[in-house]
């Protein structure tokens, strides 16, 4: 039962990470993004983590993603043309021979793996309620979290000073 | 009946249950609406259809559903099509998890008693607010593939005010949870029972433990931010009909309309039960009845005291609308940044040093 639920949300995200890529038009490029982040939080309800799962909705999907479509949409560009040139041959069998590597390595890297698939650690009592994640938050990754903050912070500042109106 | 299946059908009757009263709340909601208005404003609501015009809902979705149809040609079709549903979905999703309800065993019929919520999800809060933010999707969407300047300013304008609203809802709800110790709406419906410990005894009734009592502020904040992200008076801007034609779905008719009207009657409703839940004890009744009645199966925590105070919120939502004037829109983003965000994290502030620290 479980599988058939990861089968169905890894495909919708898998798809959908692929249309973001092919539209023509970047507003449905941001769609398929949202769908995509979506998708992800329905995976990590499947790992147990309830509390990234409801903030990937609420933050993610629900607030960044919508301010990337403000964007998108008011700077209304035109639709992309689609044209072959003969250069795209040989990116396409880059591109091919690439995502190869990349199965092949992550194939080798779960195989190696001391003990296999047995070898993965369980996950221990309380793994991603929000009493955990909120302890961690304060305790162990506090330096990291006010980091990110000021960051933020930052990002924000520079954002008005570059948007700022020279009169 | 074997008890999977017995637990299935269960479910499915909760999930029917629900998903009919909301619906029949849209539609009398707007019945509601247009008498209490009417009587606000001294004059009759709908009168000629049925009786005192109960049948008006009826009336009204007849005519929507026998409306043309129109697909302008300069639409974007596809985002065009979808935004409605956009728009509709978080609305009845929101209520998967609000306990309207104590256990009940249907008058005895079931051997085992069924607690009166669809799911109780260990973040049940959160759940709640990330489905309401995915409502400003169908918003913007319905601005923009419309393809006209007033849906595009009037479906801006509305999700950049629901988004800014947000914050400020979220961090009131934060007071609340410092009191609690738990995301499961559940929980918080229980943190309520019983009575206040520390109000004063003023009166000779003593005060329910509800977080009204405890967190007027954070209540006060909630409820400004639902009006504010229902697009309800004072905060209508974005469909302010003598302003932006009809804002973001000015090019829709009939049943996509109709979609977006029912959508927004549901955020009403959806953001009263969370409030009635979150501060007003929802299920519970209020516990002073049962020193005056004595101990009473009618005094259970029922969906009636939560209808009943859904009721109350509602009313509350349509006398603001009958007499508050709309705000400018720079008057809306100034009070939600500028003045409700900073009185949230004093609240929350307080809270926590009066809680945590004694």
């Amino acid at each position: 039962m479980e599988l058939l639920i990861f089968a169905g949300l890894a495909l919708v995200a898998a798809v959908s990470g692929l249309l973001v890529v092919v539209q023509r038009h970047a507003a449905y490029s941001a769609l398929y993004l949202s769908l995509t982040m979506g998708a992800l939080a329905g995976l990590y309800i499947l790992l147990g983590a309830h509390f990234v799962w409801a903030v990937q909705v609420l933050v993610y999907a629900g607030a960044i993603m919508v301010l990337f479509l403000f964007v998108i949409l008011l700077l209304n560009l035109p639709r992309e043309e689609v044209r072959w040139a003969p250069h795209d041959r040989l990116r396409i069998w880059v591109a091919v021979g690439l995502a190869a590597i990349l199965v092949g390595e992550l194939a080798l890297a779960l195989g190696l793996r001391p003990g296999g698939e047995a070898g993965l650690a369980p996950t221990p009592e309380g793994f991603g309620t929000t009493l955990t994640v909120g302890r961690l938050l304060f305790t162990e990754f506090l330096f990291p979290f006010e980091v990110t903050s000021v960051i933020l912070l930052v990002a924000i500042v520079g954002a008005m000073v570059l948007a700022k109106r020279h009169d | 009946m074997p008890a999977p299946l017995e637990a299935i059908v269960v479910m499915l009757v909760k999930i029917g249950v629900v998903f009919a009263t909301l619906l029949f709340v849209a539609a009398y909601l707007v019945w509601l609406e247009r008498k209490v208005i009417a009587d606000i404003q001294v004059r009759w609501g709908p009168t000629r259809v049925g009786p005192f015009g109960l049948l008006q809902p009826l009336a009204d979705g007849i005519k929507l559903f026998f409306k043309e149809d129109l697909i302008p040609g300069h639409v974007e079709r596809a985002l065009f099509l979808v935004a409605p549903a956009i728009s509709i979905i978080p609305a009845f999703l929101a209520f998967a998890v609000v306990p309207f309800g104590g256990t009940t065993t249907l008058f005895g019929l079931l051997d085992t008693p069924v607690p009166l919520h669809l799911a109780d999800i260990d973040v049940g809060v959160l759940y709640v607010f990330g489905v309401t933010s995915l409502g400003v999707y169908g918003i913007v969407l319905a601005g923009w593939s419309s393809n006209n300047k007033y849906s595009l300013l009037g479906g801006l304008r509305a999700s950049a005010q629901m988004i800014s609203y947000e914050l400020s809802m979220s961090l009131s709800v934060v007071g609340v949870l410092l009191l609690v110790g738990s995301l499961r709406l559940t929980r918080i419906v229980e943190a309520q029972e019983g009575y206040a410990w520390w109000f004063p005894q003023l009166l000779p009734i003593p005060v329910p433990n509800w977080f009204v009592f405890s967190q007027p502020l954070a209540f006060g904040i909630f409820f400004l931010c639902a009006l504010a992200e229902t697009n309800r008076a004072p905060f209508d801007l974005p469909e302010a009909e003598t302003e932006l034609v009809a804002g973001f779905h000015s090019e829709y008719s009939s049943m996509k309309f109709a979609m977006f009207f029912m959508a927004e009657y549901i955020n009403m409703a959806t953001a009263s039960a969370m409030a009635a839940t979150l501060f007003l004890g929802g299920p519970l009744p209020p516990p002073y009845l049962t020193l005056l009645f004595g101990e009473s199966a009618l005094l259970a925590p029922s969906p009636v005291w939560f209808v009943g105070k859904v009721l109350l919120l509602l009313f509350v939502f349509i006398w603001l609308r009958a007499s508050l004037p709309r705000f400018r829109y720079d008057q809306l983003m100034t009070f939600g940044w500028k003045r409700l965000l900073p009185l949230a994290f004093a609240n929350t502030i307080l809270t926590a040093l009066l809680a945590v620290g004694g």
